[in-house]
């Protein structure tokens, strides 16, 4: 069995490519993940990040270019890689109608592991992802976080190197995103490794070491998020809310103010590197905007930067 | 490679078997109380009238013995292709059964055979059911109606594997009720289960003879009777097996432009 080593990447891809028919949905990407680290792939729907992760997982071929997961090529070892993927689907795939211990127990058979470790592990997990009481209830009248839970306890039944999640908590409440960030965090403690797609900002940043951030099928920019922050955004922003209609007209009254304007339909951006001076500069200019708001840049503008679009419409 | 698919099918087979556990009361009920309800009601009691009518029973024997395994092979058919239709596309579709599989070491010919070999064992409980029912009313005429079985479970899969195929490459579930009611009700009716097939006009008689189901119960018919001769029983097994084996090509097939895409 191939063994990478610390420094060999755990998702090596080059020029990866993957195209249905026409429609280019992964345009020749670079991507290196390696041990230990959260990787992550941030863009809009669409932007090809899903794609990018069937390939990874091995459920989908490769239309050009080269990918190696764990040093081996997905096309002609994919069941030995999936042997020690852990994969958390967009769309639940749990079984409803079994108990939630069911669950974890076939799936535990999926990797030819003994009913006696599977037992085992379960009740560790169920501990872990706290639904450890509801062990023998189905699956159907859970919540939407619990059922996201279980699908993460799941992904572990088999102890995986890498973890796969495709928008983990997309379709959450704030209080189940952030109970499952933590799980998150925990498992990165581990050791665990983590690619995960997003395209929230705050989870981006909260989660992920390195990240890329995709459009339209390529690699727009790469880095940790405070580098990507650094590179292509200011250190502030302040937003400024005016009437209806009245954003692309103020725009000319607020320069000078700071480094760049961005004009979106809602409000105005002032990127600038202190946002009280800048707030200061649009009092004394006697701007009266409905609202005004000073805050850190976030991954939100580097994303607004580099492709002149909001993460999520 | 030949080591690890075998048990990887067998995984997959397992997970059928694991969820069957909450179903199988009620199932075990309809398996039994349908040959019994079928037997009695058409076989004995239409079958009394039929005798009484014709002198010699039908093709030598009273209707009870005629019908029984015909519709053996029928129940095998039915059995088959709803358990080919509905479970296929709501593994792809609705409850995504398949997918989860796919995210482990499994491939999608583990996946696809895993499921097809649980349907046979379906139909082999089943098809038991309704040979012990059968010998049970008297039906069974030799000892070579054991081998009725098997001959009902490739019955079965002739219509699970081409059935599986089309499951798989339908986007909803429209097509189910169209493949009932244009393909297996028409050939339940007229496929020499309740009555000869010389008894058709010439056209639809040869239409008959080119359907799975008619080889399925002269086939049944010749064993649970004992009159079969082994040209005859090769004959049905290898039409039967022609699309077992087309069935399983065009599903692997369609598996993989769903799954692995």
């Amino acid at each position: 069995m191939p063994v990478t080593t610390a420094d060999q990447p755990l998702v090596h891809a080059r020029s990866l490519t993957k195209r249905f028919g026409e429609l280019v949905a992964v345009d020749a990407i670079d991507v290196d993940v390696y041990r230990g680290e959260a990787f992550g792939f941030l863009g809009p729907n669409g932007a090809g990040k899903s794609s990018t992760m069937r390939m990874i997982g091995c459920v989908s071929p490769a239309t050009g270019g080269t990918l190696e997961v764990l040093g081996m090529d997905p096309v002609t070892d994919g069941p030995r890689i999936r042997a020690r993927l852990g994969v958390v689907p967009q769309e639940d795939t749990l079984d409803l109608e079994l108990t939630v211990e069911e669950n974890l127990m076939i799936y535990g058979r999926y990797f030819g592991l003994s009913r006696s470790v599977i037992r085992e592990r379960a009740a560790g997990l169920l501990d872990f992802v706290q639904l450890a009481e509801r062990a023998d209830s189905k699956v159907e009248p859970l919540s939407g976080g619990m059922k996201r839970r279980l699908t993460i306890a799941r992904s572990l039944i088999n102890e995986p190197e890498l973890m796969l999640l495709d928008e983990p908590t997309t379709g959450l409440d704030p209080q189940a995103r952030h109970a499952l960030w933590d799980r998150l965090f925990r498992l990165k403690q581990r050791g665990v490794t983590l690619v995960l797609t997003t395209h929230y900002m705050d989870e981006a940043e909260q989660l992920c070491d390195r990240l890329v951030v995709m459009d339209k099928g390529r690699i727009a920019a790469q880095g940790s998020p405070r580098e990507l922050i650094e590179r292509y955004s200011t250190r502030e922003v302040v937003e400024l809310r005016f009437g209806p209609g009245e954003h692309e007209d103020m725009a000319g009254k607020v320069d000078g103010l700071a480094e760049r304007v961005e004009v979106l339909p809602d409000r105005l951006l002032l990127y600038t590197e202190d946002g009280d001076a800048s707030a200061f500069g649009v009092h004394a200019r006697g701007l009266t905007p409905v609202s005004m708001l000073a805050r850190r840049s976030t991954l939100e503008d580097v994303f607004l930067r580099l492709t002149g679009r909001t993460l999520v419409d | 490679m030949a080591t690890m698919t075998a048990p990887l099918t067998l995984r997959s087979l397992e997970y059928w078997a694991y969820q069957y556990r909450r179903t199988w009361r009620g199932s075990v009920i309809s398996t039994v109380l349908s040959p019994v309800l079928f037997l009695s009601a058409m076989g004995v009691g239409l079958g009394t009238l039929v005798d009484s009518s014709r002198a010699g029973g039908v093709g030598g024997v009273d209707y009870l013995a005629f019908l029984a395994p015909g519709l053996l092979a029928a129940s095998a058919m039915q059995t088959a292709v709803s358990e080919s239709s509905y479970p296929v596309l709501a593994s792809i579709k609705w409850i995504r059964i398949y997918h989860a599989m796919l995210a482990t070491p499994l491939g999608v010919l583990d996946v696809m055979v895993g499921h097809l070999a649980w349907i046979a064992v379906r139909v082999f409980v089943s098809s038991s059911v309704y040979l012990a029912v059968m010998t049970l009313f008297g039906a069974t005429h030799s000892p070579l109606a054991l081998l009725a079985l098997p001959a009902a479970v490739l019955t079965g899969m002739a219509f699970s594997a081409p059935v599986v195929a089309f499951a798989a490459s339908v986007d909803n579930d429209s097509g189910f009720a169209a493949l009932n009611r244009f393909a297996v009700i028409p050939m339940f009716l007229f496929s020499g289960v309740f009555f000869p097939i010389s008894q058709l006009p010439p056209v639809l008689e040869r239409v008959a003879y080119l359907t799975p189901l008619w080889h399925g119960v002269d086939l049944c018919r010749g064993l649970t009777l004992g009159t079969a001769t082994p040209g005859r029983a090769v004959l049905h097994v290898a039409y039967l097996g022609v699309w077992v084996v087309a069935g399983v090509l065009a599903a692997a097939a369609a598996y993989r432009r769903r799954l692995y895409i």
